[in-house]
């Protein structure tokens, strides 16, 4: 290249040797080799080929030189899973070679296809792959047209049927008629617009014989013309069609009927596989003004002038005999021989085939119903109301004119619930699931704390609402709440003066809920109608309010020992989310009864779907029943999680208060035996509610006699009170009360002692008590074997006394509880033999093994309480032996 | 059906003291025998675990390791293994002939009340108080069982396993049979906390004695009643029941030092055996032979029927 150049410059001095390169074209950069890697062969799908030697896979290893799979050899022979042992497959040649590859040696192809013979229409991939090349590229449009008249006539099955029947190509299917075949050619007043083929005249030899015609010769129905229902999806005028060089050269070679099948030509050519050859030599389009082609010979009527003459002027019956002319609803056929035409039926019928004798019934046909009169076939759409609408007095008229009011704007909100508000509204009880409330992590000292705060303010509504509440104490919630709100509004702190955000997942609603607070300090009367959300319901409402009320309180109470105990979790987890089994053990209470009946089986019967560990399948050499799932144990499911203020459970009106004394008559009159804690007495009060003041009366009669009976014993309750510091050291009887109240025991205590076992225990229950004196057991028996039943209210009261004072909750030391325990295993049932040695490991394990550790550690599971529960009774036992 | 055929031969049951082991480990919290019926196990309260011959009255190993009490113990179907589980919440895997621990499981919050092979002693599932049952793998050297069954709400107070079921019976009142091959856990309703668990032996019926001094033979299938039976004292402690050994009889200790035979179709009371005072805690029914193993405070009795003649004279022990 260097040597040009030089030349150029120096052309004179130097002599040239040789052949001179060509001088560089200007403007031209120099064109580098392609290199190696980039020289790439397609196949004709347009995928990359590589080419293999000898020493990357042989001949076409496939998928991105791999065989057969993405992951190459390997794990197509190799699998070493035990199960597919059995079907092992012989693997062939063809196995490892491409399908393009297959033809090339000769190995035919494995699937299943319909052949040409059966195919509706023969699918000629080549040829019709070849057309298209050939609308486009061909520089010469005729070339196509040859494929087509050598292609070889495939006739389908159904076309050689018809033809031993008789039938010919270019006749209609039927039996043969005695009418002029005139009728058979195209009317020749039809006008073709467009640029179609205009109408030949070749033709017209025919014509001329359609003069003479038999009288005794009949002819084959004309052809039915197939309706073309392809829909129209292009601007064009009807009937247009845009040219199209296949067709034109195609309609030329074989243009018999080419206005008549505008649109079915070319498909019934297809159809019945013959190519109709011209007879006379026209060629080429001759439509109006695409003049002429360069193939054509004559080129007549190039300025042919369109008149006025050629086109429809009225709108007249097509012809009157011809059912089928042009596009119609498809008409049956006016039977007009009947029998007579098939028996004149064309042709020889085909062996093993007879006419039928009797006609097939005729179609029975429907009348369509009478309409009513009033009928407007137009569907008319009711306006939506929405409930936010401004106007209350056009949503009242739109409600009423629609016929339903109300129901209609809750159900429009039905998407707007969530799970937790659907299952509320279905009646549905909440999932237990490990989301214990915010007040059970508090101390019993704060917990304390929270009480009183919540009972002085109770107690200023309590002196406010009295009289009314006397009189109607299941007043509406709407009022005490309004109630509570106004004794509440003054001592609410500022919502800004502290981050206690209760809704802070859901903004609007903490904005609410703020709001809520703001104007309850204020006073206002509706505090949370004013600004809830318009698009709630009413009920949604209530108990956004219910729940706003509630977080005040709480706020309000233990913001301060709230405050101090939590701090804000950094990274928010998925709170709102809780795995729950997805199946849980249905509700022990019919099951009881059950039992009860002896009815065992279904009833008692739970089924799950349990998934075990794969290894532990392979151990126990059991097939993994659930093989292609990875879940083990029982199928889970995570659920939402409802507000945190559906688990505190703050009674509205609680019992008495430390200073009060001097109300406490009336109180106990409002709400006799509330409990702190839900528990089976919760049904047993919801019960005396009912009841009429009488009752209440008489009811608060007998806590009174407790209260006095409980005196003499206040020494066990002093002590009780020194393990567990109070703030408040006033000690009175209102708390007495309320103390023994809180220590009411469940059911299953009083079944321990007087339903099951012998009837010596409850004949010592003086004993007991004293001996309970010193041994004060352990936690409350609350469990779900337990039975529910209601304490009978003839029950004694130095039997509720006893039940009182045995039933401390978790409140003595851990140290004494062991004390006890060491007392405890010195049962009387050891034989003498043991007793100076080892005693205590001598005594048969009790099924509630768990007592001692449980003790030792800390009683917090409900686990052990059924254990307590027998242990109690095994401590009665002990007495009376 | 789910009844066995009545045996031509009326069936003997086990009636006469043959041998008395005074076991000296405190009080037998179970005995068991082994596979084939020729050994026995005994668990103590001393920490020790015992290997006895209870026909010739021999004690041939003992076994201490654990913590703290034994309570349960079963041998491996080729007598080369023991496993036991304790209050010390492990779950110990033994050597038979050297008598050295091979592994011990930890990993249960509780005390283990039992403790069972699987059929091929590749598996060792021990039911806590900590209301699980836990799948240990005897195979691997992993530490943490293969699978927790934690779906008992209380403990797990016994346990038996055939070769695809996994039945346990729990203080929350329920009998819950896994079963691996069809992946389907059943639960069964009992009411009263469950003792002690067992399958009969054609596999049909499963057995639960629970507090409430009854015994339920209970279809497997179905979970229909097929049976009760009552008379016996059980309402404090975990004792064992059992079938005999041709599934004819349903035993069950009880409270008042005695054991109760039914017949298990009939459902009447054959045979109250008094074994002692104190509660009879544990037993243990030959599993070919109507012989049974009756523990009650620190001894061991072997009864034999009336018909057996010892094959020879047992040394005194």
């Amino acid at each position: 290249m260097a040597a040009p150049e030089a030349s150029d410059s120096e052309e004179e001095e130097l002599a040239g040797y040789g052949t001179a390169l060509e001088p560089l074209p200007e403007g031209e950069r120099i064109k580098k080799p392609i290199p190696l890697q980039e020289q790439t062969v397609k196949d004709e799908k347009g995928r990359y080929k590589r080419f293999h030697g000898a020493f990357s896979g042989g001949f076409s290893a496939g998928y991105f030189n791999t065989v057969g799979s993405k992951e190459g050899w390997a794990p197509s022979t190799f699998v070493s899973s035990r199960q597919k042992r059995a079907d092992k497959t012989v693997l062939g040649p063809e196995d490892f070679m491409d399908e393009e590859d297959l033809s090339e040696y000769g190995i035919a192809p494995k699937e299943i296809t319909t052949t040409d013979d059966f195919a509706s229409k023969p699918k000629d991939r080549i040829k019709e792959k070849a057309r298209q090349i050939a609308g486009i590229t061909a520089s010469i449009p005729g070339a196509t047209a040859l494929d087509d008249l050598i292609a070889p006539a495939k006739i389908t099955i159904g076309v050689e049927l018809l033809r031993k029947m008789g039938w010919k190509e270019g006749q209609g299917v039927g039996p043969r008629v005695k009418r002029k075949p005139r009728k058979q050619k195209p009317d020749p007043e039809v006008k073709v617009y467009g640029c179609a083929l205009p109408p030949e005249g070749s033709e017209g030899s025919e014509d001329e014989e359609d003069e003479y015609q038999p009288e005794n010769v009949t002819f084959a129905p004309k052809d039915v013309m197939p309706v073309d229902l392809t829909p129209k999806e292009n601007v064009h005028g009807l009937g247009y069609r845009g040219l199209d060089p296949t067709k034109a050269l195609f309609g030329v070679s074989g243009g018999d009927y080419p206005n008549l099948f505008t649109d079915g030509s070319e498909k019934t050519s297809n159809l019945l596989g013959d190519l109709r050859h011209s007879k006379g030599r026209k060629l080429g389009i001759s439509g109006q003004a695409f003049g002429v082609g360069a193939l054509e010979e004559d080129d007549d009527d190039i300025y042919a002038t369109e008149t006025l003459s050629k086109y429809d002027t009225v709108l007249k019956d097509e012809e009157p005999g011809d059912m089928l002319y042009g596009w119609t609803a498809p008409k049956q056929y006016k039977n007009k021989t009947g029998m007579e035409k098939e028996v004149r039926y064309i042709g020889k019928i085909l062996d093993g085939f007879s006419l039928a004798s009797k006609s097939s019934a005729p179609k029975k046909t429907y009348i369509p119903p009478d309409l009513p009169r009033d009928y407007r076939p137009v569907h008319y759409f009711r306006p939506v109301i929405t409930a936010r609408n401004e106007n209350p007095l056009l949503l009242q008229a739109l409600a009423e004119s629609t016929g339903k009011r109300e129901t209609d704007t809750l159900q429009q909100n039905k998407h707007t619930l969530n799970a937790s508000q659907r299952r509320e509204l279905l009646g549905e009880t909440a999932l237990k699931g490990p989301c214990p409330s915010v007040l059970e992590y508090l101390s019993v000292k704060d917990k304390e704390r929270i009480k009183e705060a919540k009972q002085a303010a109770e107690q200023q509504m309590k002196t406010q609402t009295l009289p009314q509440q006397s009189l109607n104490i299941s007043s509406s919630s709407d009022g005490v709440h309004h109630k509570w709100q106004m004794a509440l509004g003054g001592q609410l702190a500022t919502p800004g003066s502290s981050d206690f955000k209760p809704f802070a997942k859901n903004p609007e609603k903490q904005k609410r809920y703020e709001d809520y607070i703001e104007s309850l300090k204020q006073g206002q009367k509706d505090t949370s109608e004013s600004h809830s959300d318009p698009g709630m319901t009413e009920w949604e409402r209530g108990r956004e309010r219910k729940e706003f009320f509630h977080a005040a309180v709480l706020y309000k109470s233990s913001n301060s020992v709230l405050s101090s105990r939590f701090t804000r979790a950094k990274h928010e987890d998925d709170t709102d989310k809780v795995e729950v089994p997805r199946d849980q053990e249905m509700d022990v209470d019919d099951k009881e009864s059950a039992v009860k009946m002896k009815m065992f089986g279904k009833l008692t019967r739970d089924k799950f779907e349990w998934h075990p560990e794969k290894l532990l399948c392979k151990r126990f050499n059991v097939p993994d029943p659930y093989s292609n799932s990875s879940i083990v144990g029982l199928p889970k499911v995570k659920r939402d999680k409802y507000s945190v203020f559906n688990f505190l459970t703050l009674p509205e009106s609680t019992t008495t208060t430390i200073s009060q004394t001097t109300n406490e008559k009336i109180q106990q009159n409002i709400n006799p035996n509330k409990p702190k804690k839900p528990s089976r007495w919760d049904i047993s009060d919801k019960e005396k509610k009912k009841k009429d003041s009488i009752s209440e009366f008489i009811s608060l009669a007998r806590s009174k006699a407790d209260i006095q009976q409980q005196q003499p014993e206040s020494v066990i309750e002093d002590r009780s009170r020194t393990n567990e510091p109070l703030p408040n050291k006033a000690v009175n009887e209102s708390t007495d009360q309320e103390k023994e109240e809180e220590r009411r025991p469940s059911m299953d205590l009083f079944k321990a002692i007087f339903a099951s076992s012998s009837d010596e225990k409850s004949s010592s229950s003086e004993e007991d008590s004293d001996e309970e004196a010193h041994q004060t057991p352990s936690s409350v028996p609350n469990s779900e074997s337990t039975k529910p039943a209601n304490l009978p209210d003839t029950s004694s009261a130095d039997v509720q006394e006893c039940m009182a004072v045995t039933n401390e909750p978790d409140l003595v030391p851990p140290l004494l509880k062991e004390k006890l325990d060491k007392e405890e295993e010195f049962g009387p049932r050891l034989p003498p033999v043991f007793f100076s040695s080892t005693t205590q490991r001598h005594e048969p394990v009790p099924l509630a093994s768990s007592l001692e550790a449980s003790q030792k550690e800390k009683p917090k599971k409900n686990k052990e309480k059924h254990k307590a529960k027998r242990e109690h009774k095994h401590k009665k036992e002990k007495v009376t032996n | 059906m789910a009844f066995p055929e009545p045996k031509p031969k009326k069936p003997e049951l086990p009636k006469k003291l043959v041998q008395n082991l005074e076991c000296k480990q405190g009080a037998v919290r179970a005995v068991r025998f082994n596979v084939d019926g020729n050994y026995c196990l005994t668990c103590g309260s001393d920490k020790s675990l015992k290997l006895w011959n209870p026909h010739k009255g021999t004690l041939l190993k003992t076994y201490s390791g654990h913590g703290y009490e034994v309570l349960d113990a079963a041998g491996s179907f080729d007598n080369s293994q023991l496993c036991s589980c304790g209050a010390d919440k492990t779950v110990a895997l033994w050597d038979v002939a050297s008598g050295q621990v091979i592994r011990k499981f930890r990993g249960h919050a509780g005390k283990v009340n039992c403790v069972q092979f699987n059929e091929e002693a590749t598996v060792i599932l021990s039911g806590s108080i900590d209301s699980s049952v836990r799948c240990w793998d005897c195979r691997s050297r992993r530490p943490d069982p293969i699978q927790i069954l934690d779906e008992a709400k209380d403990g797990v107070s016994s346990l038996k396993v055939s070769d695809y079921e996994i039945l346990s019976g729990s203080v929350d009142g329920r009998v819950r049979r896994y079963d691996l091959r069809a992946g389907e856990l059943y639960s069964d309703y009992i009411g009263s906390p469950v003792t002690s668990v067992c399958f009969s032996k054609d596999g049909q019926c499963t057995l639960a004695a629970s507090l409430d001094s009854t015994l339920r033979l209970l279809d497997k299938d179905t979970g229909e009643l097929l049976g009760e039976y009552t008379g016996h004292k059980n309402t404090a402690y975990k004792l064992d029941c059992c079938l005999s050994e041709k599934d004819t009889h349903v035993a069950s200790c009880s409270e008042d030092g005695k054991v109760y035979f039914w017949d298990l179709v009939e459902g009447s009371l054959t045979l109250s055996l008094t074994v002692g005072r104190g509660v009879v805690q544990s037993l243990s029914f030959h599993p070919s032979e109507p012989g049974l193993l009756t523990a009650t405070e620190g001894r061991v009795q072997f009864w034999r029927e009336e018909t057996h003649t010892a094959e020879e004279q047992p040394p005194a022990c």
